[in-house]
């Protein structure tokens, strides 16, 4: 007997199903389908577990890896601008104060690196099925949340070590992992929707990603800037966060009426990565 | 009838030689120079269709007409350029098996990968699990790699937990291309069945007999329009009968994209002689000619004849006889497939097809043909409504004297 068969009969008088419709998109900003994105949510979690259960699969050293790269990282950044420039750092020991900075920086980098991907590595999903197309991005960043874990762990154990002790602040410590997060998505949906357009987008991307990191205050503190240069340099949007992250965790200099520019900008980034994203994502399938 | 899928007006365009992916560069020197001129191209204009609750619908047509961009837009995985598609209810677009399915993950893992693509969530497929699993035939290897899995298992393995989604609407395109005929008329069982759980089916294949068998009703789509929508057998016939080229001779533009093709065929006699009137008593042969664009080793030939309703009465491969192909080269090939006599007087189509094991490279419809009657054929023999007319020997004679044929004349004499 096929299993088949035993498939349930559908009911013919269950509730007439509202009609759903598929026509030119019109407008500016064709608008968010919330509820649409959370009926969706299981393939958004699917997808990302996906990409996790692959990356550890493919790896040489599996999960190994994910700790290992970090600490190799910290050990090569401690030397450097530790141990042979003296980068202040208000007293936090030079691998604890690195480390805070980079477990927000290896969320980013990942996070967005995976989104540039997200619909030209799924095209065949994209091709054959539909979905709202926002979800690859937004999975494709779910999985670095385990580098972040990780980051985490290393970190509390490097506190430990150094005798650095927590203060109140850690209560906001969320606050900042969610603002890691909508940073990440924002660049993700710019990135993500520009790969299917522009092939080139990775290359200039992985070179982007890597100036920022010195941009960005991962291996000094933000303070080493002064005046009006604050704000200024408070327009990349990963300032605020790094600042808000590693003074939550590790302590240091509190955060700066500067980082309102960071987190304005970051939301900028977002919306308009939303609305660029839904304007082209009507043609991904045609495209890609 | 309740409509569970409506299209009003349904046209999409497509713009043919605009950059529609370049790189960052480019799109930098582009600017102020003007977009190149693009030339337009309408996949679909003005479809109306309206599809009734659990009813099972065919659509036929030749390469290019517009069947796929349909589905698509049904699917609502692309937008339409002018009017709009309507649907009541969950859709599951099976365009290809195994959508999403990766290869360093197991069988169990791409279940559920699958099963979330298609829109079951993960207590669906946990309830549904030993059946899929049974259905594919595949419980020893479950936690095994896909990328093991042999081609027959991959096929199994995707068709099952396509089989087992419960959605109001399925949307089924050539999935049943690939895979042995058995793995075929299971997956067309199901299909069928899935009509008797009205649910609502648009089925696409160029297999007629079995668009015939699963649906009732056939919309015919012609370069990118509705040309008839009526009860299967009769769209069917009229399709056959006049959406070709007439033969005996077609050639085909050549297509880049493609890594094979077919670029002309002919209706020849055995000796390669075009031939204007085949007779069914005499064999017959088609000449085909094939460019190889890309060294495909194990690359193989198909020619299948369609009879009037649709039936594959001939569908035979060159590697049928023969274990290793020799024209995996680059290059253009000639084969001469010669058909014996045995098929009845009638019309018949002729469709050939490249590729390679499970995968379709070309495939095309090339043109109709009438086999006329042998000379001594009588009228009521050729209205006999038969498939296969293999020259038969009849022996006829008192009892114990039935010899040969030959004793029949004999007694006669």
């Amino acid at each position: 007997m096929s299993a088949a068969s035993s498939a349930p009969m559908r009911d013919p008088d269950a509730a007439i199903r509202p009609w759903v419709e598929n026509r030119p998109s019109e407008g500016f900003f064709p608008g968010l389908n919330v509820g649409e994105l959370w009926a969706f949510r299981e393939l958004a979690y699917v997808l990302a577990i996906r990409d996790i259960k692959i990356r550890y699969k493919q790896a040489l050293f599996g999960f190994g890896w994910a700790v290992l790269q970090p600490l190799i990282a910290v050990a090569i950044f401690s030397f450097v601008f530790g141990h042979v420039t003296h980068v202040p750092t208000q007293g936090i020991p030079y691998p604890v104060f690195v480390y805070s900075g980079l477990a927000v920086w290896f969320f980013f980098s990942a996070g967005v690196n995976a989104a540039a991907q997200s619909l030209v590595g799924n095209a065949a999903l994209v091709t054959k099925t539909y979905f709202p197309r926002i979800l690859a991005p937004l999975a494709s960043i779910l999985p670095a949340s385990i580098d972040l874990a990780i980051s985490l762990a290393i970190v509390t154990v490097f506190m430990v070590g150094y005798s650095v002790e927590p203060t109140a602040a850690l209560a906001l410590l969320p606050v900042w992992i969610v603002g890691l997060f909508v940073l990440t998505l924002g660049f993700g949906v710019w990135v993500s929707a520009l790969n299917v357009r522009y092939r080139d987008v990775r290359y200039v991307l992985g070179f982007l990603v890597q100036t920022l990191l010195y941009a960005s205050p991962v291996v000094f503190p933000s303070v080493l800037i002064e005046g009006a240069w604050r704000y200024a340099y408070a327009l990349n949007p990963v300032v605020g966060v790094i600042d808000g992250f590693r003074w939550s965790l590790v302590g240091g200099s509190s955060p700066h009426a500067s980082d309102i520019v960071s987190f304005a900008v970051m939301l900028v980034v977002l919306v308009s990565g939303l609305v660029y994203f839904r304007r082209v994502e009507r043609r991904f399938a045609d495209v890609i | 009838m309740r409509a569970t899928i409506e299209t009003v007006g349904l046209g999409k365009r497509y713009r043919l030689g605009e950059h529609v992916r370049g790189d960052l560069r480019e799109a930098l020197l582009r600017r102020g120079r003007g977009a190149a001129v693009a030339r337009d191209l309408w996949a679909l204009r003005d479809v109306n269709v309206r599809v009734g609750d659990g009813e099972a619908v065919g659509l036929i047509g030749r390469n290019g007409a517009g069947k796929s961009t349909l589905l698509r837009i049904i699917a609502r995985i692309t937008e339409p350029t002018t009017g709009v598609s309507r649907t009541r209810g969950r859709v599951a677009a099976l365009l290809e098996v195994g959508t999403g399915f990766h290869a360093e993950l197991t069988g169990r893992e791409n279940i559920f990968l699958n099963g979330a693509i298609l829109g079951m969530s993960r207590n669906d497929v946990r309830r549904r699990f030993t059946d899929i699993v049974a259905f594919a035939g595949v419980e020893r290897f479950l936690d095994t790699p896909l990328k093991r899995y042999s081609s027959g298992m991959y096929l199994r393995l995707a068709f099952a937990v396509a089989a087992h989604v419960e959605p109001e609407i399925v949307i089924v395109d050539e999935v049943l291309a690939v895979g042995d005929a058995e793995f075929q008329q299971r997956c067309l069982t199901r299909i069928s069945e899935m009509g008797r759980e009205q649910r609502t089916v648009i089925f696409v294949s160029h297999d007629l007999g079995s668009v015939a068998r699963v649906c009732p009703r056939v919309v015919w789509l012609d370069d990118g329009g509705v040309r008839a929508d009526g009860p299967a057998e009769q769209i069917i016939a009229s399709y056959l009968g006049s959406s070709l080229e007439p033969g005996p001779s077609t050639e085909f533009a050549a297509d880049a994209d493609k890594r094979s093709q077919i670029v002309a065929c002919s209706l020849v006699g055995p000796d390669g002689d075009l031939l204007e009137a085949p007779r069914r008593d005499r064999p017959f042969a088609l000449r085909l000619r094939f460019l190889v664009r890309e060294h495909t080793p194990g690359l193989d030939l198909a020619v299948i004849l369609f009879n009037r309703r649709g039936i594959r009465v001939v569908d035979d491969a060159w590697s049928d006889s023969r274990p290793t192909s020799a024209c995996g080269e680059m290059g253009e090939y000639e084969a001469l497939v010669e058909i014996p006599p045995v098929l009845p007087a009638g019309q018949y189509t002729v469709a050939a097809w490249i590729g390679r094991g499970h995968e379709t490279i070309d495939y095309r419809e090339i043109f109709p043909f009438e086999l006329f009657p042998g000379l001594t054929d009588g009228a009521a023999s050729v209205r006999r409504n038969r498939v296969v007319q293999p020259p038969i020997t009849w022996a006829v004679g008192v009892p114990g004297h039935h010899s040969g044929a030959r004793a029949l004349e004999s007694a006669d004499g």
